[in-house]
């Protein structure tokens, strides 16, 4: 269960997934925030208004996914590294997520994808990684895994620290 | 702050998204620019009913006569019984921070961490981020203390938790080798067959805070014991201000709670102390009201629900003293 071990299960994921056709259409933002915490960075980050502002600092994001065109901002504001990115307009599919551990990957190498509960799923390639000023030393790792793998990929490992 | 890495949670107002270390840094520069002499490795050692502190100072030490004074010591970490709890290797979580953040230096290469709080889960990211292994987060109740989203993080970098589950004794003779963990059952007793050994070199205990009161206690503020928020605590009014006159508190001191509500309450406790002093400026009450509705905004939810209890707690005892002495 989700509270007692930070695994989000098939039911909580349904209710912050878009619809089949919104993700085939393209990249779009899912906030795996399911937790009622003070905390609106998202909100703010988003600069075409795809996460409304919050009326209570403790509500849990609301994306309008017509509003969202998948840009990313949000996976490097979110304090907590819940937001990600998944494209499934493209084969192989594209799923960005936020990462802070070093070294960084290169775009290129091939790299574990990895499930929320730490599991291997299998290999993926990264595609590109923006670490700049706007992601403040949280990076965004573009990675191409199997389109039946971009609900469930979530983090990477490829050695380094927090491996 | 100076050891907080991560990106800090809250509203803007309270610089939410930045990294704790660089709200330090930001915080500090922003006093340095109004003028504020700033002391540093000095310790208050006293501090008197006459208003005079007693300071340390590197080789000096001092006295200082103040007119209103804030105290905002923070909190410090509790700590478990268990055999061998003195065995080298077994830390709190703000020494494994010290250590990691301001010394880089690593305490060790596998990591049993104790406790699933906030504290336990974000040092234990920590941890996996300075190259070290943690093998698991413990915890005794059924459900993670901290924020689903801080512990998302460390369950996909490979770390399990383990709740339900509680630390039994340590093994090692000159220095920690293992750790035997068993499981609770429903009365708080151990499963019988359930104890197993890990083999780490580090035990990281995060097992909550209780404030650092102690100048309180000897300038003779009032305290009320309120678990919500803690252990003792000051009584306080709503202006943050002790039943000592002129003395103030602010952040975990005054309860433990998150760091954005200690940094909205540092404000309150300065524009009162501002205030009562004689500064009193036409933007006050518009700077008050601001605060109040950021700290009743980051209370509001459901993980301040015991905050919230704590602090009605708190408030019914200060009615009940206000009521004696009148």
């Amino acid at each position: 269960m989700l509270s007692s071990n930070a695994v989000a299960e098939p039911a909580d994921l349904a209710a912050v997934t878009p619809s089949p056709e919104r993700l085939a259409r393209g990249p779009v933002a899912i906030a795996e925030c399911f937790q009622q915490i003070p905390c609106d960075p998202c909100s703010w980050a988003c600069r075409r208004g795809a996460i409304p502002p919050f009326v209570d600092l403790n509500q849990r994001p609301e994306i309008d996914w017509e509003l969202c065109n998948g840009c990313g901002v949000c996976v490097s504001a979110c304090p907590g590294l819940a937001i990600f990115v998944v494209d499934l307009s493209r084969d192989p599919a594209v799923v960005r997520l936020p990462y802070e551990f070093l070294p960084r990957p290169e775009a290129g190498a091939t790299v574990t994808l990895v499930g929320r509960d730490g599991c291997a799923l299998g290999e993926g390639r990264v595609q590109r990684i923006q670490d700049g000023r706007v992601q403040d030393r949280t990076a965004v790792v573009w990675v191409e895994v199997p389109a039946d793998l971009a609900m469930a990929v979530r983090h990477i490992r490829f050695g380094g620290n927090g491996q | 702050m100076l050891k907080q890495t991560h990106k800090f949670f809250g509203s803007r107002r309270q610089h939410a998204a930045m990294r704790g270390m660089d709200i330090a840094a930001a915080m500090a520069a922003e006093a340095m620019q109004a003028g504020v002499e700033v002391w540093l490795e000095a310790t208050v050692l006293g501090l008197y009913q006459d208003g005079v502190l007693l300071v340390q100072q590197r080789e000096r030490v001092v006295t200082v006569q103040v007119a209103r004074v804030v105290i905002a010591t923070g909190a410090g970490e509790k700590t478990l019984a268990f055999p061998n709890n003195d065995l080298p290797g077994i830390y709190g979580a703000g020494a494994v921070q010290t250590m990691l953040h301001l010394y880089g230096v690593l305490p060790g290469r596998r990591v049993l961490m104790v406790g699933a709080g906030n504290i336990g889960l974000i040092v234990s990211y920590q941890l996996l981020q300075a190259g070290v292994e943690v093998i698991a987060v413990l915890e005794a109740m059924r459900e993670v203390g901290g924020y689903l989203v801080h512990a998302s993080k460390i369950r996909r970098a490979g770390v399990p938790l383990l709740t339900r589950h509680t630390v039994v004794g340590a093994l090692g003779t000159r220095f920690l080798t293992g750790v035997v963990i068993g499981r609770l059952d429903d009365s708080g007793g151990i499963v019988p067959g359930s104890e197993r050994v890990l083999e780490v070199d580090v035990m990281c205990l995060a097992v909550g805070l209780t404030p650092a009161a102690e100048l309180l206690w000897q300038a003779g503020c009032r305290m009320a014991y309120i678990p919500e928020l803690g252990g003792h605590v000051p009584v306080r009014d709503g202006r943050m201000q002790t039943t000592v006159p002129g003395i103030y508190v602010a952040g975990d001191v005054a309860g433990v709670e998150e760091a954005s509500s200690a940094m909205v309450e540092g404000r309150m406790a300065g524009l009162a102390a501002a205030w009562d002093m004689g500064f009193q400026s036409p933007q006050y009450p518009h700077l008050w009201a601001e605060a109040e509705t950021e700290l009743a905004a980051l209370r509001g939810g459901p993980v301040g629900a015991r905050i919230r209890q704590g602090l009605a707690k708190l408030a019914a005892v200060r009615a009940r003293e206000v009521a004696a002495g009148a």
